[in-house]
């Protein structure tokens, strides 16, 4: 307990997992936002705009979150992993600064005008501050994954003569094949958690019988767009996400399936308990030569168990590492269910009147975050030991004058403010949604005003 | 090469000052410039569409560190382990403050988040100009490159070191003095009727303190960190910014008295920026003296990224840079004249 890296990866992790839970609706409802604001400007039907208004609204709450929760993740690079920074810092210091640069400043400097500036700058613009929200958002996902994917799959570098990496080729590095993979994968899983998000306050509404023309929309748009989403993070992308694995990480592979002995038609566990001690899965329900099929292609495959590589390569959080896959991939194959049948009542304009999907709807929204988080837990234990992919292990990276109590207590200080921050979002956001939509304040909507935002030129 | 991304590093951590450096002089004074809740969210009109924005120097500075001077930021960064930590949880708090305070139109509820603001509005320029401190005085870097700061040790800025000592708080208490200047002189342009009034007399309260403190803390970095006025005789740069740090000193002064509010704004950035200026340009090449042996030091050319890596970051850097400078016009366009409190839901 008192070895320092072990309160270095908690924080670490509690912390970058918390952080998540904001971008991801963040990510999900400015893809919505810029769907509803384009509708309104294409229809006129002020519906539209009540929609994106109400939502708009939510996300500013949740922004402000992402924002105060994902500062101290920048700097926790350089105090919790210093020796990690000094190694790589020529290679995602790179792709850290563009995310300042190119995203950061386009979302932070637009955020006022789309959520206070509907009166003011009129339709188009308010279109074009949610379309530059959107962009900023995905920009940022985008630089984020790319240093990520470089951790699991580094490209583009070499070592430099002082014995840290260096860029070899800024484009490779880039446009790292796993960065594209994760990229799709991880932002198609945000539009999830929007449109699971979206759906449930339509249905909340609906069920009461409130706010009946907003709620169809809400309803409408979450159900539609989560099945798509849901269909497209299943397949292709998780699916070729689950191919990457399997070419750059299979260690992390089979540890990630429970996979203990290597061979051909490797099959698919579905239940089970992974028995690392006796290396075997425990009640294991298995569907047979599916697994040599995701990894490869090929029904007939070899895939190599956990015991053709060496112990000191496994991840060293095996059970974790299997449940939170499992976890992931099982709720995705719910979520297309749910938003199918929800699709199909829709399409026979019987989602409104069944009442038991209502609840349904309602009551799925936190399951998405849950999938996103038990992903990222999947990418982040799959990568263990490593912290770059076969470059640089985990126990090498962390600062070398910090001191393990010192972390527990800024670990404790995160948990305490944190869990305030969470309590009060929460209250917040459920207070809006007992309001529900409320019209635009009296002012002309449609004539862009010639004054300043936020008084008269002096 | 080196040089060049000293500079953006230097550049950005000056711009974030003088941006962020408004808005935390506006919250640590907003309690007593603004009365009534329609003059707090005056307040909140002005600095709000820009608040977030000015943060994200801070961290576009970071990134140019990361990118150009990974040892200096790591080195920089876990040293001062717990003062970081101190920093980020006053930005958390000093962000949910300006966020959350007008949702609910409770006045209990704003006015708890208003006390979080000026709390956290007053020490985070405290605790970045005792970081400022801690570099021109120097850390206790060892011959691995690496050094761990407590939070207090002794008073005496010598021997055994801590983040705060009578030299490192000094240069906190002139950050404060001038950030609540300068913030006090952006009210003074942005805001009209009794929060503009307000605003005024306290620049004309805090002008004094500025400048005395500022001639303290000079008169002390000569006795703590000598080694910053080595040779400033042949460092034009240093004189060039000593003369902007003058000239806008004055112009912040004079102009207020005309009453030309923004001039005196733009003359107080002109004196923030000349001094971080002429720290910058004497202290070249060090990024962090060490106090144990001047051979251990960190400086831009034993802690830099690789050539290699440098020259990426040159193909795209500058581009975002003029990309973030042409959001910020585009914004004080937008929100120009003075600030109106919003409507409630309309606005911070
Ligand atoms: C709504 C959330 C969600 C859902 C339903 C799924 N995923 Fe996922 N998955 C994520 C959200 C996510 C994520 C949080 O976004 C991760 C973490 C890192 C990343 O890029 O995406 C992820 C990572 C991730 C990885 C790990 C890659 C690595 O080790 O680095 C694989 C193999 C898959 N996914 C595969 C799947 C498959 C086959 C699914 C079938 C249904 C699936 N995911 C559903
Ligand atoms: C938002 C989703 C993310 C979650 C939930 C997450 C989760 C985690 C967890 C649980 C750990 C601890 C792993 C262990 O100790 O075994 C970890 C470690 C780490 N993650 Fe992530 N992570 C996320 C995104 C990222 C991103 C985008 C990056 C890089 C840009 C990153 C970089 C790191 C680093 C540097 C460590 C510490 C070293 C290590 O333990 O490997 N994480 N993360
Ligand atoms: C180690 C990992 C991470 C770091 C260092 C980090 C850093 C940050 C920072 C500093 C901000 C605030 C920006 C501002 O002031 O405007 C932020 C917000 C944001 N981050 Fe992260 N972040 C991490 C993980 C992630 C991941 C995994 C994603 C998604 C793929 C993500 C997407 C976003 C987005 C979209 C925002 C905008 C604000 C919001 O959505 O609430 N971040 N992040």
């Amino acid at each position: 307990m008192t070895d320092p890296l072990f309160w270095h990866r908690l924080q670490f992790g509690f912390t970058v997992a918390y952080h998540y839970l904001f971008p991801q609706l963040t990510m999900g409802l400015a893809l919505l936002i810029v769907y509803w604001k384009g509708m309104g400007l294409k229809t006129g039907r002020a519906v539209y705009d009540d929609t994106a208004r109400f939502w708009i609204k939510i996300f500013g709450l949740n922004f402000a979150l992402g924002v105060v929760t994902g500062v101290p993740m920048e700097f926790q690079f350089g105090t919790n992993w210093a020796a990690f920074s000094h190694y790589s810092g020529g290679v995602i210091g790179q792709t850290l600064a563009m995310e300042g640069i190119f995203a950061f400043f386009l979302e932070s400097s637009f955020l006022a005008l789309l959520v206070f500036g509907e009166r003011r700058l009129g339709r188009v613009l308010h279109f074009a501050a949610a379309v530059a929200l959107f962009v900023g958002s995905w920009l940022s996902g985008y630089f984020i994954i790319a240093t990520n994917a470089f951790m699991q799959n580094p490209v583009g570098h070499r070592l430099a003569a002082d014995g840290t990496l260096e860029i070899a080729s800024l484009v490779a590095f880039v446009l790292n094949p796993w960065a594209i993979a994760q990229y799709l994968h991880n932002q198609i899983a945000a539009v999830v958690t929007g449109s699971f998000v979206v759906a449930a306050v339509g249905a909340y509404w609906r069920l009461r019988g409130e706010h009946v023309e907003v709620a169809r929309v809400s309803l409408a748009t979450g159900v539609v767009a989560g099945l798509v989403a849901s269909l497209l993070v299943a397949f292709p992308t998780g699916h070729n996400q689950g191919r990457m694995v399997a070419a750059h990480q299979p260690v992390t592979l089979a540890a990630m399936e429970g996979h203990f002995h290597g061979g051909a038609r490797a099959p698919l566990a579905m239940i089970g308990q992974p028995n690392v001690a006796e290396r075997k899965l425990d009640n294991p329900v298995q569907l047979p030569a599916l697994l040599s099929w995701i990894a490869y292609g090929d029904f007939s495959a070899d895939v190599r168990g956990l015991t053709d590589f060496d112990e000191s390569l496994w991840p060293t959080n095996i059970e974790l590492l299997y449940y939170a896959f499992h976890i992931m991939v099982g709720l995705g194959t719910i979520f297309i269910a749910v938003m199918g049948v929800a699709a199909l009542q829709l399409a026979r304009r019987k989602l409104e009147t069944s009442r038991w999907l209502l609840w349904i709807l309602l009551l799925a929204f936190p399951f998405p975050y849950i999938a996103n988080t038990a992903g990222w837990l999947t990418a982040e234990l799959g990568r263990q030991p490593w912290l770059i992919h076969g470059l640089f292990r985990t126990a090498q990276g962390a600062s070398p004058t910090v001191h393990g109590g010192t972390t527990l207590f800024t670990t404790l200080g995160f948990a305490g403010i944190y869990l305030v921050l969470g309590l009060v979002f929460v209250w917040l956001v459920l207070r809006e949604v007992a309001h529900g939509p409320q019209p635009l304040p009296a002012g002309r909507p449609d004539a862009p005003d010639a004054r300043a935002l936020s008084g008269n030129p002096s | 090469m080196i040089e060049l991304w000293f500079a953006f590093a230097a550049v950005m951590v000056a711009v974030y000052v003088v941006l962020d450096g408004f808005d935390f002089g506006a919250g640590a004074l907003h309690l007593t410039v603004a009365k009534s809740d329609t003059e707090r969210r005056q307040v909140l009109a002005a600095i709000g569409p820009f608040w977030d924005g000015n943060e994200v120097w801070l961290l576009a500075a970071g990134g140019v560190l990361f990118l150009a001077f990974p040892k200096v930021l790591a080195a920089g960064l876990s040293g001062f382990y717990l003062a970081i930590f101190l920093l980020l949880w006053v930005l958390i708090l000093r962000g949910v403050s300006i966020e959350l305070r007008s949702h609910v139109a409770d006045p209990m509820w704003r006015s708890f988040w208003d006390a979080g603001f000026a709390v956290a509005s007053t020490l985070a320029p405290v605790l970045l100009g005792a970081a400022l401190g801690n570099v021109l005085r120097g850390v206790p870097v060892g011959a691995e490159g690496w050094f761990a700061l407590p939070l207090f040790a002794s008073v005496r800025p010598s021997g055994a070191l801590g983040v705060l000592d009578w030299y490192t708080v000094l240069i906190g208490l002139v950050a404060l003095a001038a950030l609540l200047h300068h913030g006090a002189l952006f009210l003074a342009w942005k805001t009209d009727g009794p929060v503009h009034a307000r605003s005024r007399a306290w620049a004309s309260r805090l002008f004094p303190a500025t400048a005395v403190l500022w001639i303290a803390a000079t008169a002390a970095t000569a006795e703590v960190a000598p080694r910053t006025f080595e040779g400033v005789a042949g460092k034009p740069l240093v004189w060039a910014a000593s003369l902007l740090l003058v000239a806008g000193l004055g112009t912040s002064f004079g102009a207020r008295r005309l009453g030309r509010d923004r001039t005196a704004f733009l003359g107080s950035a002109a004196f923030l920026l000349g001094t971080l200026a002429a720290i910058a340009a004497s202290v070249y090449p060090t990024w962090l003296a060490s106090t144990i042996d001047p051979a251990y030091s960190l400086t831009a050319p034993n802690s830099a990224a690789s050539p290699a890596s440098l020259r990426a970051g040159l193909y795209w850097w500058p581009f975002g840079l003029l990309l973030a400078l042409a959001y910020l016009a585009l914004l004080l366009h937008l929100h120009r004249g003075k600030a109106k409190a919003a409507a409630e839901g309309e606005g911070y």
